[in-house]
């Protein structure tokens, strides 16, 4: 099999400033527009800007959905638990990177 | 290819009932659940009890598979009778599981796409009639790239394998790898995640492709921990470095430099060296905590030098407790 030389392919960063639309959010995790909405109003992500046509995201939004998408289709919990889930498994994987940190 | 015990992989009877089928699934699927386990194999497991339930939690698919299974062992080898499946009607279903690609030869063979089972909806996602609709952007790809320390500092390409599922002409899944070089940049941090525009799926019929979305992961450092941009390390100094200060050359990952450790630092103290953390718009800082360490008195001279350093200091290392310990003692 052949690899293909990206190498100069322009890489953006999607954690330095929020580039990402609602459309690419949607289009990277394969969902509506109304479901990334629901997430907003549950507090899971926050997009800048006011007006949802202005709304750009961190990279960082793109891991929660999809991990709330994984622990909701896999597990059956509804968004609030899934928020929950999110919240502790954030906050123990923090734990653990300390706790590695000094071992 | 070998048959696999569905009930087995549940821990469940066969003669469970649907909802003890789903409690089994429920306690398991929470424990081995990739987001949640830190076991080394969660995945596999995962995969494994998902297609354990994907076919005991549909009633007509379980008792295909009963008819089937009653004599068989797992591991055994094992080839599906021809038309095995006749005489059943299976409405719907196929797959239900994002990673239905993954699921194993031996499912493929009883409930794939190849055996009649119709309307194979992917939950959450586009219908397999959608994708094959005329002029679709591709998919997105999502991929974990693991780097050092040292690459967030000067950039980086890696080789990336990436696996995918793709439609062939058939409307079939067919499995799908390819090999990319990606640049990384410098300046990343852990967690970080970049965008390849239309690197993910090609579009379908002229459609766009889809884009590829990488996630930095750092590898562990030997001797450097890190915090966003901010990188600390640990330095081993020797008591006379401490009192009487020191130049040392500490190996940062951008190269060595010479550090001057200030007369009198306490053990714990932090030195920072502004702006040597990973490079960026607003590069991180370097911490360097001054870690001492001290000869073993294994050896007579070295016992007569510390207790010389004793006599001539007279140092207390512990002056506030003295009245406590006083009291102890009467």
């Amino acid at each position: 099999m052949t690899t293909r030389d990206i190498t100069h392919l322009r890489v953006e960063n999607l954690d330095e400033a929020p580039v990402m639309t609602l459309g690419d959010i949607c289009r990277a995790c394969t969902v509506h527009a109304e479901w990334i909405v629901e997430l907003i109003d549950e507090g899971i992500i926050t997009p800048e800007g006011r007006h949802r046509e202005q709304w750009r995201f961190y990279g960082g939004s793109l891991h929660r959905v999809r991990t709330v998408q994984r622990l909701q289709r896999d597990l059956g919990v509804n968004l609030a638990g899934a928020a929950l889930a999110l919240e502790l498994l954030e906050e123990l994987n923090d734990l653990r990177r300390r706790l590695g940190d000094r071992g | 290819m070998e048959f696999k015990d569905y009930y087995e992989v549940l821990g469940v009877e066969r003669d469970a009932t649907q909802e003890e089928i789903k409690r089994a699934y429920r306690k398991l699927a929470r424990k081995y659940h990739p987001d949640v386990s830190q076991e080394a194999d969660a995945e596999t497991h995962f995969k494994s009890l998902g297609e354990a339930y994907e076919v005991l939690k549909d009633p007509e698919k379980r008792t295909a598979y009963d008819q089937l299974g009653r004599n068989w062992q797992a591991g055994e080898d094992f080839r599906p009778p021809p038309d095995w499946d006749s005489g059943f009607e299976f409405s719907g279903g196929g797959y239900t599981q994002e990673d239905s690609a993954a699921f194993s030869d031996f499912f493929e063979s009883l409930f794939g796409q190849g055996r009649g089972f119709h309307g194979g909806g992917f939950e959450g996602r586009a219908s397999a009639g959608a994708r094959r609709r005329s002029s679709m952007r591709g998919e997105d790809h999502h991929a974990k790239v693991t780097i050092d320390l040292e690459d967030a500092y000067r950039g980086a390409t890696r080789t990336l394998t990436l696996q995918s599922a793709q439609w062939d002409a058939a409307g079939h899944l067919e499995p799908h790898q390819r090999t990319l070089k990606v640049r990384i940049p410098k300046g990343v941090k852990q967690g970080q995640r970049i965008r390849l525009s239309g690197q993910g799926a090609p579009g379908a019929a002229g459609g766009p492709a889809g884009d590829l979305f990488l996630e930095i992961e750092f590898a562990t450092h030997e001797r450097f921990r890190v915090d966003g941009r901010d990188v600390t390390l640990d330095l081993p100094v020797a008591p006379w470095e401490l009192a009487l200060g020191a130049t040392v050359t500490v190996p940062l990952p951008e190269g060595a430099v010479d550090l001057k450790v200030p007369a009198g630092s306490a053990a714990g103290r932090r030195l920072r060296l502004k702006g040597r953390g990973i490079p960026g718009a607003s590069p991180g800082d370097c911490y360097v905590v001054l870690k001492a360490v001290q000869p073993a008195a294994d050896d007579e001279r070295i016992a007569a030098a510390y207790r010389q350093l004793a006599e001539v200091s007279g140092f207390d290392p512990r002056p506030e407790w003295m009245d406590q310990s006083e009291g102890d003692r009467s």
